[in-house]
């Protein structure tokens, strides 16, 4: 593919705009939603979730708690009142059932930062960087859980840029945004998908939930895949792809069933051939060979013309 | 992979020493990290004197253990006077306290702040908030307090809203005027909730009297102390039956008096 081809480029030209950002879009209204849900109550008075991503209570019924963080007051040895462990119950179980890195590209704040910085990335032309094993972060995520352990500390809570962002928008309180600056910079010029995909303990921890995931990126269309690349270019967890794009000499379905797979969707996206989709898990079905793609329905009606 | 390779001619087996030098860098990693927020959480633990945790607050260490820094303590603080620390505020990043000095605790009665904590970083256990102790208030400027220099200002002892049991005024003599009464405003610790009222209203440009942490403000005697009196009142009788008496003790001559040895 020619240096400068842009990802996703094809995609908007052969199927519009909309449809080619259509997931990237429904991200950003789910992000901006969830924030919104803490935001509608000190903006304008109404009062729908309080507090942040740490833990909330939602209508004054719906506590919800951050299954790391609780787990971090557990080895720091704090047992939680019933509402701590009510809401984290909730958050496990349904991160379980749909997949826990769907929390990282559907509702994370910081997933916004890592996405612009993957864009300036590949603007600039930026190939280099520190490379390091995915695996990094479950290191991280077991230092931050001794260390949580031997301190008697809530630690990663001391510099967590997630529930940071919420709590500087919501409480002004500006160290979360402030890590976003970092995070942003450390993303663009040190590591390639650096935070998210290296570093992130809370990604780690949603990954570990996400073996049983039911929600999934099909490659179910992957006859029609011509290399050209696009879905490698924008995939924020590059190693998911091959193995159910190319699985078709090894046998493997066309289903990423990788844990490091966030949902984001993206792939689908910036997919000309429309090669991806979202299914569950065990829809292991191809596209049959006479499938027509609205690609192949323009060409067809451009050659009539 | 190399072939061919000899006993000290390299590993033997680049593989497995490329996965062991991984695996250490990734330990070195995981260290660094964990040396870095051990530290971060040490220093977390240090909350300065002057920053109030929310009542039924558990004591620092533990706090740490247990606050999630959701702020949903400073969302049900009906009188907006919890706030998040600030990075550099003092207490540790995201969590909830007040400054008396600049905005004190209203003592609710359903304390919804503590009922809002999820985790119980603001302990259920606490039913009444006269039993708060978020800290004990101490008259710290006794030379510049009104009422010890013999004035009647009085304002701290009126504003407590567990007056007459947390604040006392105590007379004594005035030494200066010969004549008058000094009313000392007299903190009793037991019913002290530390909600800064006093602190608040101190008409002093700096306060005299100032809320402190509980293990700041008081002293506990040795565990193995016991007051005599008390004993007795407990046995219900003399504990050593008669009088002891010492031998009186005799004063001592002056140094210059002692005749140097050898004269």
């Amino acid at each position: 593919m020619s240096k400068d081809r842009i990802p996703g480029a094809e995609a908007r030209q052969v199927h519009g705009f909309l449809k080619a950002n259509r997931w990237l879009i429904s991200r950003r209204v789910a992000q901006l939603g969830f924030f919104l849900l803490f935001a509608s109550g000190p903006l304008l008075g109404i009062w729908i979730a309080k507090g942040t991503l740490a833990s909330s209570m939602t209508l004054g019924v719906l506590p919800l708690t951050d299954p790391l963080i609780f787990l971090q007051s557990l080895l720091a040895r704090h047992i939680p009142e019933t509402n701590a462990i009510i809401g984290a119950v909730i958050v496990l179980l349904t991160y379980l059932l749909i997949g826990g890195r769907i929390f990282c590209s559907w509702v994370c704040p910081i997933n916004p930062v890592t996405d612009l910085a993957a864009w300036c990335r590949r603007r600039l032309g930026i190939k280099k960087g520190w490379t390091v094993k995915p695996q990094a972060r479950l290191w991280v995520l077991g230092a931050v859980l001794v260390t949580s352990a031997i301190t008697g500390t809530i630690v990663f809570e001391l510099i967590n840029p997630i529930t940071g962002v919420y709590r500087g928008l919501l409480f002004g309180v500006s160290w979360g945004l402030l890590s976003v600056v970092a995070i942003f910079l450390f993303d663009v010029f040190v590591a390639n998908q650096g935070w998210c995909g290296h570093v992130c303990p809370v990604g780690a921890f949603y990954g570990l939930l996400n073996e049983t995931a039911l929600v999934r990126v099909s490659a179910s269309g992957r006859v029609r895949c011509d290399d050209c690349m696009d879905c490698y270019d924008v995939c924020p967890e590059i190693h998911v792809i091959s193995p159910a794009l190319k699985g078709t000499k090894s046998g493997a379905g066309p289903v990423i069933t990788s844990r490091d797979c966030t949902s984001c969707g993206r792939c689908i996206d910036v997919c000309p051939e429309l090669v991806f989709r979202f299914t569950n898990r065990f829809d292991n079905r191809l596209d049959s060979a006479e499938y027509v793609t609205d690609r192949e329905v323009s060409k067809i009606s451009k050659e009539a013309a | 992979m190399a072939k061919n390779s000899k006993i000290g001619d390299g590993p033997r087996n680049p593989a497995r020493r490329r996965a062991m030098t991984e695996m250490a860098a990734y330990c070195a990693g995981a260290a660094v990290v964990g040396a870095g927020l051990s530290g971060l959480a040490v220093q977390s633990k240090a909350l300065p004197a002057q920053m109030l945790r929310p009542p039924g607050a558990l004591g620092e260490g533990e706090f740490q253990s247990a606050c999630v820094r959701c702020g949903l303590c400073v969302r049900d603080c009906p009188y907006d006077i919890l706030k998040l620390a600030e990075f550099g505020d003092g207490p540790a990043i995201g969590t909830p306290y007040f400054i008396a000095r600049e905005i004190p605790c209203e003592m609710c009665d359903d304390i919804p702040c503590m009922k809002a904590c999820p985790t119980g970083a603001l302990s259920h256990d606490l039913e009444k908030i006269e039993d708060a102790k978020m800290g004990i208030a101490s008259l710290v400027g006794r030379e510049t307090c009104l009422n010890m220099l013999g004035l009647r200002c009085d304002v701290c002892y009126r504003v407590c809203p567990v007056i007459d049991k947390a604040i006392t005024l105590e007379r004594s003599h005035n030494t200066r005027t010969k004549k008058h009464v000094i009313f000392e405003p007299f903190v009793h610790a037991e019913h002290c909730t530390g909600c800064g009222k006093c602190e608040r209203s101190c008409v002093l440009e700096v306060a005299a009297i100032k809320v402190l942490p509980v293990e700041l403000a008081t002293g506990e005697l040795g565990a193995h102390y016991r007051l005599g009196w008390e004993e007795k009142r407990k046995a219900g009788k003399e504990l050593v039956p008669g009088i002891i008496d010492l031998p009186d003790r005799q004063p001592t001559p002056p140094l210059s008096k002692i005749p140097e040895s050898g004269q």
